[in-house]
């Protein structure tokens, strides 16, 4: 470790402001659940590669493992923690539990933030489309089938 | 990851200074820098982020018809703007083809170019790799090397470089435009990326401190927007790098190739344009007999160094697949598996 200093990072998290002095290394990740206690969004692999840390960044999905805190300045984060309104669940979380589309829950906030967002960009169009836009969420329980379920139904739902 | 300074510059000519200092890197959307710094395997002292820089982020078109992607542009807005996937359809089918959506919104054009290869022993930081530290060695040759080159390779690395969107660039006479302090310059693709030789460290022109601005399509790219197709074979349907890959552009009049362009993806160090098979295309009919000839052409220099001497058949084997697939012509509606050989449903939708 060097002893550089910590800065101060300025971040907008589901409609709230919070000042953080971090050092520059501090991934979205670890200052979303070490620093605020918002431990929904879930550290699968921290490399990149299994979704479980989807947030949303100005309303599009990212990994919060593969940005700096820092990087996300400014912008409007939006986690897990976030997509309720008003006390009721948002329909994609209705539908993964309509659907049964999870086993031990830990990629699930990851794949209800990429669904939430795959489902805005209209790339919820058939199963097909819906698992190639969906590759980026791995699911260790292999809930894959429920999880097409859940987006297709919600797609659904948002198209009505 | 070890600490460092962090700066966010606001120009060009500021991003510019404050990486002139040695141990400095730019830092874009982060997806394979700050991967490679969590592993130890680069430890930049100070991050310079360009993502504020507005200049960067835009998609024009010149006045000599060609066009313009600012290096900060996002691999999933260049794929999905309408404009762009109508005029370069190979172009955004390897876009969409690489990543995921998550990764696809972070990642950058200039990122995308000099992501590093994927050579799992250059992850490993206990390992001996020439690539990361010159003169220790190289652990793949010998090795776990299935994934690895076929052409141009050398003793010091037998590295790939794992990047899809450069596979059709280079097809295209893609050029890189440069800013350095000392003003700026272009860099055809083909240009840019180096062969291993004895220096693998060596992996582009690019000198320390120098920033990619912007790539540049010439004008005469977009002409072959209704014959071309990228095709990638991966070891599982979807989200994984290419083992072996392909871009096609044609124009056929009257039964005989009047133009080709053909590049090779996973193969080498750098994106491959493969400039023999397209001499024998050229003015030959528009059949398989002569894509085949044109495979050999291409794969005639290929060699294994290890244990991949199956990606020179298959290499061959996509070269024709994807001619083939780009004289059918390129489909109205992208695939709903884009550059995929087993997209069973051709067209679902179009969404790019
Ligand atoms: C799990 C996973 C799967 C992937 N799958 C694929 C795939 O299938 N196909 C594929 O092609 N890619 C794939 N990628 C790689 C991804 O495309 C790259 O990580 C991305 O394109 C890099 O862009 P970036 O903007 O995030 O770059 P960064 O990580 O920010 O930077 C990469 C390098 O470029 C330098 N740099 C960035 N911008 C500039 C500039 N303008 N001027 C000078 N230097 C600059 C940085 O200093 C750094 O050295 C995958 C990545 C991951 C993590
Ligand atoms: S192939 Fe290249 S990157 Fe891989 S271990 Fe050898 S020198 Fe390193
Ligand atoms: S924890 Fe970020 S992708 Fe796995
Ligand atoms: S439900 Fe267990 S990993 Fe997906």
């Amino acid at each position: 470790m060097t002893s550089k200093t910590t800065i101060p990072v300025h971040l907008d998290i589901n409609g709230q402001h919070h000042t953080l002095e971090l050092e520059p290394r501090v991934t979205l990740l670890d200052a979303l659940r070490d620093r605020l206690g918002l431990t929904g969004t879930k550290k699968g692999c921290d490399h990149g590669q299994c979704g479980a840390c989807t947030v949303h960044v100005d309303g599009e999905r990212v990994l919060a493992c593969l940005t700096l805190a820092a990087q996300a300045e400014g912008r409007a984060i939006t986690t897990i923690e976030g997509l309720a309104r008003e006390g009721e669940p948002h329909p994609v979380q209705t539908a993964f539990l309509e659907r049964d589309a999870f086993q031990c829950g830990y990629c699930t906030p990851g794949q209800i933030m990429s669904a939430v967002a795959c489902i805005r960009e209209g790339h919820a169009g058939s199963d097909e489309e819906i698992r190639e836009y969906m590759a980026g969420n791995l699911c260790r329980c292999g809930a894959y089938p429920h999880i097409v379920a859940a987006v297709r139904q919600a797609a659904l739902e948002a198209a009505s | 990851m070890r600490d460092f300074d962090y700066v966010r510059p606001a120009t060009i000519s500021e991003a510019l200074v404050a990486a002139a200092e040695p141990g400095s890197a730019y830092l874009a959307g982060g997806t394979n820098l700050l991967d490679l710094m969590k592993g130890g395997v680069t430890s930049p002292e100070r991050i310079v982020d360009i993502t504020r820089l507005p200049e960067l982020n835009r998609i024009e078109t010149l006045d000599d018809g060609g066009l313009r992607i600012g290096a900060l542009v996002r691999n999933a807005d260049l794929a999905h703007d309408p404009a762009f996937a109508k005029a370069y359809p190979a172009v955004a089918e390897a876009l969409l083809s690489g990543a995921s959506a998550q990764l696809r919104n972070a990642a950058t054009a200039g990122g995308n170019l000099l992501q590093r290869t994927r050579c799992s022993y250059f992850y490993d930081t206990a390992s001996a790799c020439n690539r990361r530290e010159p003169g220790s060695g190289c652990s793949a040759l010998g090795g776990e090397n299935r994934l690895h080159a076929i052409l141009g390779w050398s003793d010091a690395c037998i590295a790939t470089h794992p990047s899809d969107f450069c596979v059709p660039l280079v097809a295209l006479d893609a050029v890189v435009e440069i800013e350095g302090k000392q003003g700026r310059r272009h860099v055809t693709l083909e240009e840019f990326h180096r062969l291993p030789g004895d220096t693998p460290q060596r992996e582009t022109v690019l000198e320390p401190g120098e920033l990619i601005v912007a790539i540049r399509l010439p004008a005469e790219a977009a002409s072959f927007a209704a014959h071309a197709r990228y095709l990638k074979m991966r070891e599982r349907t979807s989200y994984a790098f290419a083992v072996v890959s392909a871009a096609a552009a044609l124009t056929v009049r009257d039964g005989k190739i009047r133009a080709a362009r053909l590049a090779l993806g996973g193969v080498a160090a750098k994106p491959w344009r493969a400039r023999a098979a397209e001499a024998v295309l050229l003015g030959a009919d528009a059949d398989e007999a002569a894509f085949v000839r044109a495979a050999d052409a291409a794969l005639a220099d290929a060699s294994p160094p290890g244990d991949n001497a199956f990606k020179i058949e298959l290499a061959r084997r996509i070269v024709v697949r994807t001619l083939m697939s780009a004289l059918a012509g390129t489909p109205a509606l992208m695939p709903a598996l884009p550059a995929s050989p087993f997209s069973s449903l051709p067209g679902v939708r179009h969404d790019a």
